[in-house]
């Protein structure tokens, strides 16, 4: 055990003087969801039960295809900024490190293959 | 990583059940934590049955009967029994919560009673709250002024004094602060729920000059922001205080100075 004073344990390294975009940006993109999956929602409804050509023609056009675009790297922004608050919580040293650059890695990787996708049909 | 399970010197064990009181009518059994750091044992859970016909309503009465009449080894704090003190603070029935506010006929059924939550104990109901006092020594808990001290008191309007009804009271009993799962996992940097009420309580002080600095020292990603809002601590404060706004409000204050 090391010779610590109470207050220097409590201080620790002192403050990081940040987390307060980290809080601010989930804080917009959780606004931003809240009017994008409601969109989403319907637009794709709006394509459900569609013969595939129905579905390629429908998302051809720029609303439904903007809309799934943004819904997408919004969303995939807000999980990563969230699975990284989580990591934090629950796993600590270099594990966490770890985590948080693989979560990065997954949130993106998804994110891109999605408008990839999105503007293979819409492109 | 998390540890989710106690570890092995921390595994509870049956203890002993003490007799009941002769010739008793109105019985009511107790189950208390019971550790001793010099017996090398594990902790272990004792019964006792008390005649509440002969003891006073609050669950500290029945505390200290028990350690006047049944085992005078039960060790746990108490002051002022009136809930100012908040040396009593422990978990009761499954709530943190003060002894000496607390009554027994609040409790249906045996009333259990173990130590606060997620901290080292001392022992029985004792817990080590050196950490939980260094980190509200940590916040500055007192007026900070670069203006020179005036001749008389520093005045403060009405309406600003009222910005402080509901922070004041806070009696550091850390029943708050041992309920939010978040100081359990992240205790060493996490402030908790009761340090924050008090810097915010210095943050929204008309006197106070160094609300800056203040903010500066507290905008971190684990010294504030690991409060999700969980809300324990607004539930459990046996002073009916709500640390989750008082928190809320030092991240609108963050957010304000920051956009």
């Amino acid at each position: 055990m090391a010779y610590l004073t109470d207050r220097k344990r409590a201080l620790g390294m002192g403050s990081a003087k940040s987390g307060t975009a980290h809080f601010w940006s989930m804080k917009v993109s959780a606004v931003a969801l809240l009017i994008l999956i409601p969109l989403f929602v319907f637009t794709f409804g709006a394509a459900l039960g569609g013969t595939y050509e129905e579905v390629l023609a429908y998302y051809a056009k720029p609303f439904p295809a903007i809309i799934a675009a943004l819904t997408l790297t919004v969303g995939f922004k807000h999980f990563n900024d969230g699975a990284q608050v989580m990591i934090e919580d629950y796993v600590h040293g270099l594990a966490q490190k770890l985590s948080i650059i693989l979560m990065t890695c997954l949130s993106y990787g998804a994110a891109a293959v999605g408008l990839f996708a999105i503007a293979r049909i819409a492109l | 990583m998390v540890q989710l399970t106690l570890p092995k010197n921390s595994r509870m064990t049956s203890g002993k059940t003490w007799p009941k009181p002769e010739g008793a009518k109105n019985l009511k059994q107790f189950q208390i934590y019971r550790w001793n750091p010099d017996d090398g044992k594990n902790p272990a859970i004792d019964t006792y049955f008390v005649d509440m016909d002969s003891c006073g309503p609050m669950i500290l009465d029945a505390l200290i009967k028990i350690k006047n009449e049944i085992d005078p080894t039960l060790t746990f704090r108490r002051s002022c029994r009136e809930g100012i003190c908040g040396s009593c603070a422990m978990n009761i029935d499954g709530i943190n919560t003060l002894a000496c506010t607390y009554g027994v006929d609040e409790v249906s059924g045996t009333v259990k009673i173990y130590p606060l939550p997620h901290m080292p104990v001392v022992k029985d109901l004792i817990p080590d709250l050196t950490h939980f006092y260094a980190q509200h020594a940590s916040i500055q808990p007192w007026l900070e002024t670069k203006t020179a001290a005036p001749a008389k008191e520093w005045k403060q309007s009405i309406d600003d004094r009222a910005k402080l009804d509901g922070l004041y009271e806070c009696i550091m009993c850390a029943c708050c602060s041992t309920s939010c799962p978040s100081y359990w996992w992240n205790g060493d940097r996490y402030l908790g729920p009761a340090a924050l009420l008090h810097a915010y309580r210095w943050l929204i002080d008309s006197r106070d000059e160094a609300t800056g600095e203040r903010l500066d020292e507290l905008e971190d990603p684990f010294k504030l922001y690991r409060c999700h809002t969980i809300m324990n601590c607004a539930k459990t404060c046996p002073k009916g205080l709500n640390p989750a706004a008082a928190i809320a409000n030092i991240k609108k204050m963050m957010v304000e100075r920051t956009i």
